[in-house]
């Protein structure tokens, strides 16, 4: 099946790829050919709609038109003045830049292929390095065997960029794949937010596999935001590794709102004493949407602390699964972990599947996980209407303020808003 | 703490280690085959529709995997091949105190059951090994048509009411444990409570085995009819052994229209005992099941008692309390099903993990499409009493469709060095501090249970922290 996946999957690069890369490409892809599809039967696939998954129906996706290729680029909106800003669409650079003062302060902001050419070494250390643990082994072999796009960001000690720095993914054409990636190193003492834009062109059926690797080193401070607005009809897996060192604090926090089976797996370790992270996501679910989430807190280090608060809004036959669990080793003393997961249901036929688990090994912990599933208050539905609201819009209001409380928790403000904006548009028409 | 309090908690197991001479008249050796199944039914004298129902059972059992996802690796020391399946006393289940033998008696004084309780309890079905040695009805039971009897004689007895329950709550094909179950049960109560009928005196079960390598595989089946109450209890010690000991259970609950069932289990086996038990209930139309089950024992449990909420107004719960000690893993758990309008459900759990011990809660709640008014409440709280204590939850939740609700929370907590210090400071020891707390992290759960039980348990958990450091 991953022939006609990995046909053309070589990189088309000027200068070539660095031998390492390219052998544990060649590795990924035997591992994609002898790796068995999950099965429902695989706790970690407990639930979900394999079916929706057959990386046959696609192929790598090929160069847009340069015609669209400029219509997708002034298309990209994105924050008014971003530290850095870069685009693709199917996989191929269309456009990058950085802030000239934080180049001066020795940031990398490249996209991924010419990095490896020019920063083979450091990125190394860090791509792709985190064994699978969540169940996709088989699809993180397709993305390493076939990545192309994607950024990188350096940023050394001690160094604050307050912008974000955005990457825009696009994908257009019927039964493309694309494999985006993006990879944060931040170095003790710094600090980056991270925003990748998923978004498709037309209603057009595709595949993505994405990753990203976040290493946040002592004391050093990065927010990741992912925005999956791929169409309705495609396929969308993303797995995210987050690794915090002492002192270092992660916030990862994922806007679902397209694609027809998406999946999002996110691993938190934190590794050092002091660790924080905080794993965010709201999900707008409706049509046959599926929205599979499976998440990882392991907290490895004695007084670490990780937070999650997952919150989907489920309308029509939508079904979502939120699968996660929090892992505190036998020498991680006084651990403060939280899971907390709440669906909305606004439908009769919506699904919500919630799996919050604990595995606590060690001593002086503080854990607790809270699930819950309901419908909105007819009180607080009666309260809107008896002020003059009309009942759709009391109910698009509450949805609203419901997913709202995940993206209140992003400190920077421009960002939250288009956040908003999005959601508030994923909204319209409900 | 300290390693020394580890091995200074652990429970006193030599209140149930001990055991007298093995006279069985009746024993079905090692092993399991078809020609067991028919050496079992032969000796029973069991009608022939029951002798069908284990031979297909034993196929099923042969053809079912072990369980994978769920299952700890322990599982894997199960020697199937070295287990006895049957053995009896060749003494018909006896009436009056007076028949029973010596060394029954003597058995049940050092359990600790006062001679008073028992005359004071409504009736006592005592097993010793798989069969029934001793039953007693008040006549007062009988007078008003309830059926307490061994489940082989509600099979041959009764079997209008028996044959139309047996086998339909816990199908045999259900996992492979209730498969095995269906093929070489013996023992357990069959109970009959008619329409209207409110048991005022809970119904009382002992049960012990009593032989090295001997695997327990009692059936228990209690329909409640129509607006009638009935309380069980069941409650069991096991001798120490050295090898280990299997036991597997299938208890069957029939709640119908307005019935209330409560089913209460103390779960004490001595630490070399695979617990595996399968026992569900259905609730029909406003009725209600309560589940409430501790276990101290066993060197593993699984257990998920379950409710099948199949008529509206239908109400399940389960109360369970797990206390995991060096060398033990207790996974435990609930499991509600809901299958009709406005129904409701309620899991309490709360676990204590001490030394090496691990608890876990595995809880399943299902709310299909187009129901109206569902609700279910769960609440899991571990206590972890040592740094190398283990806890774990793995609740598992589905809710199809708007108009119900469902939460779930659970929470990990230590007993804190400040309130043992407190009370040290108060002139108790240490080992009565934690006592204290431990009672405490229980005590709103114990409180919801039977007299009876709740000071037997809070003498078991008092017994679990005795000797601790002083």
């Amino acid at each position: 099946m991953s022939d006609s996946l990995l046909q053309d999957a070589p990189s088309t690069a000027a200068h070539p790829l660095p031998d390492w890369f390219r052998k544990n490409q060649k590795a990924a892809a035997a591992r994609f050919d002898t790796l068995p599809m999950p099965t429902r039967r695989d706790e970690s696939w407990r639930f979900s709609n394999l079916k929706a998954v057959d990386p046959q129906d696609f192929a790598p996706a090929r160069p847009v038109a340069p015609e669209l290729a400029a219509a997708l680029l002034s298309r990209s909106h994105g924050l008014k003045s971003p530290a850095g800003s870069t685009v693709f669409a199917n996989d191929r650079l269309l456009a990058h830049q950085l802030s000239p003062a934080l180049a001066a302060q020795g940031v990398l902001w490249l996209p991924i292929e010419e990095a490896l050419q020019s920063h083979g070494e450091l990125l190394k250390g860090h791509l792709l390095k985190n064994t699978p643990l969540l169940g996709s082994d088989k699809f993180l072999a397709l993305h390493q065997a076939s990545l192309r796009a994607g950024s990188f960001l350096y940023v050394p000690k001690g160094v604050h960029i307050e912008a974000p720095l955005q990457t825009f993914h696009w994908v257009a054409g019927s039964g493309q794949a694309v494999f985006p990636h993006t990879l944060v190193v931040a170095e003790e003492g710094s600090s980056a937010t991270v925003v990748d834009w998923f978004k498709s062109e037309g209603e057009a059926r595709n595949l993505s596999i994405a990753a990203n690797d976040l290493v946040v080193a002592k004391d050093a401070k990065v927010h990741y935001v992912s925005v999956q607005d791929w169409s309705r009809q495609s396929v969308s897996l993303h797995s995210n590794n987050t690794n915090v060192a002492a002192g270092g604090a992660a916030l990862h926090l994922g806007l679902h709102l397209g694609g027809v089976y998406s999946r999002s797996e996110s691993v938190s370790r934190l590794e050092g004493a002091g660790a924080r992270s905080e794993m965010l996501a709201a999900t707008v679910a409706d049509g046959a949407q599926e929205f599979d989430q499976r998440t990882l807190q392991e907290h490895g280090s004695p007084d670490t602390y990780s937070d999650l608060l997952y919150k989907n809004a489920l309308y029509d036959r939508a079904k979502t699964i939120v699968s996660g669990l929090i892992r505190v080793a036998p020498h991680a003393h006084r651990t403060d972990a939280y899971q907390k997961v709440r669906n909305l249901i606004l439908s009769p036929d919506a699904e919500a599947n919630s799996l919050p688990g604990l595995e606590i090994l060690a001593d002086q912990v503080r854990c607790s996980h809270g699930a819950t599933t309901g419908e909105i208050d007819p009180d607080e539905l009666f309260y809107m209407q008896s002020r003059g609201i009309r009942s759709t819009d009391a109910y698009r209001l509450i949805t609203f303020g419901f997913l709202n409380e995940v993206l209140d928790r992003l400190p920077h403000e421009e960002l939250r808003s288009q956040l908003q904006d999005a959601l508030k548009a994923r909204l319209r028409g409900h | 703490m300290s390693t020394e309090t580890i091995s200074q908690l652990d429970v006193d197991r030599t209140r149930g280690d001990f055991h007298y001479p093995e006279q069985h008249t009746f024993d079905a050796g090692v092993g399991l085959s078809h020609a067991t199944i028919d050496y079992i039914a032969d000796v029973k004298n069991e009608p022939d529709w029951i002798r069908e129902f284990r031979h297909k059972a034993l196929d099923v059992f042969e053809s079912k995997p072990m369980p994978t996802n769920w299952a700890s690796k322990d599982l894997d020391n199960i020697h199937f091949d070295k287990i006895r399946y049957y053995l009896a006393n060749a003494q018909r289940p006896t009436r009056s105190w007076d028949e029973v033998p010596d060394d029954v008696k003597r058995t049940f004084e050092r359990l600790g059951i006062p001679e008073q309780e028992r005359k004071f309890l409504a009736g006592v079905e005592a097993q010793f090994d798989s069969e029934a040695v001793y039953s007693n009805m008040k006549k007062a039971l009988g007078d008003q048509g309830v059926i307490f009897v061994g489940s082989t004689d509600g099979l041959k007895d009764h079997p209008e009411i028996f044959r139309k329950w047996f086998g339909k709550v816990i199908p045999t094909g259900d996992n492979k444990f209730s498969a095995l179950n269906s093929a070489v049960f013996s023992g357990g109560s069959f109970i009959y409570v008619p329409p209207g009928v409110k048991l005022k005196h809970p119904l009382q079960a002992y049960f012990r085995i009593n032989a090295e390598n001997f695997g327990q595989f009692e059936r228990t089946l209690i329909i409640a009819d129509e607006g009638s109450e009935v309380m069980y209890m069941e409650g069991c010690t096991a001798p120490k052994f050295e090898t280990a000991t299997l036991h597997s259970a299938v208890v069957e609950l029939v709640a119908l229209k307005g019935a209330k069932i409560q089913y209460v289990t103390v779960q004490n086996w001595s630490a070399n005992v695979f617990n595996l038990v399968t026992k569900r209930a259905v609730a029909h139309e406003e009725a209600e099941v309560k589940w409430i089950d501790c276990n101290i024992g066993s060197r593993l449990t699984m257990k998920y008692p379950g409710v099948v909420l199949k008529g509206r107004k239908a109400r399940g719960e389960v109360l369970s309390i797990a206390l995991a000690n060096n060398g033990q893993h207790q996974d435990t758990g609930a499991k509600m099903i809901h299958a009709a309008d406005e129904t409701t459900s309620n899991v309490i759990s709360k676990s204590i993990s001490i030394g090496e011990g691990r608890a876990s809660y595995r809880g399943q709640v299902h709310i299909p499409k187009h129901l109206k008014g569902c609700k279910n409440n769960t609440e899991c709280d571990a206590l972890l009493i040592n740094s190398t204590s283990r806890t774990d939850t793995y609740p598992a939740i589905t809710v199809r469709g708007s108009g119900n609700s469902v939460q779930h929370e659970a929470s990990v907590s230590q007993v804190s060095a400040e309130q043992i210090f407190y009370m040290q400071q108060r002139g108790l020891s240490e080992a009565q501090a934690m006592s204290l707390s431990v009672n405490g992290f229980v005590n709103d759960l114990v409180r919801e249970f039977p007299m009876e039980y709740s000071v037997e348990l809070k003498r078991l958990i008092d017994l679990e922290m005795e000797g601790s450091v002083g």
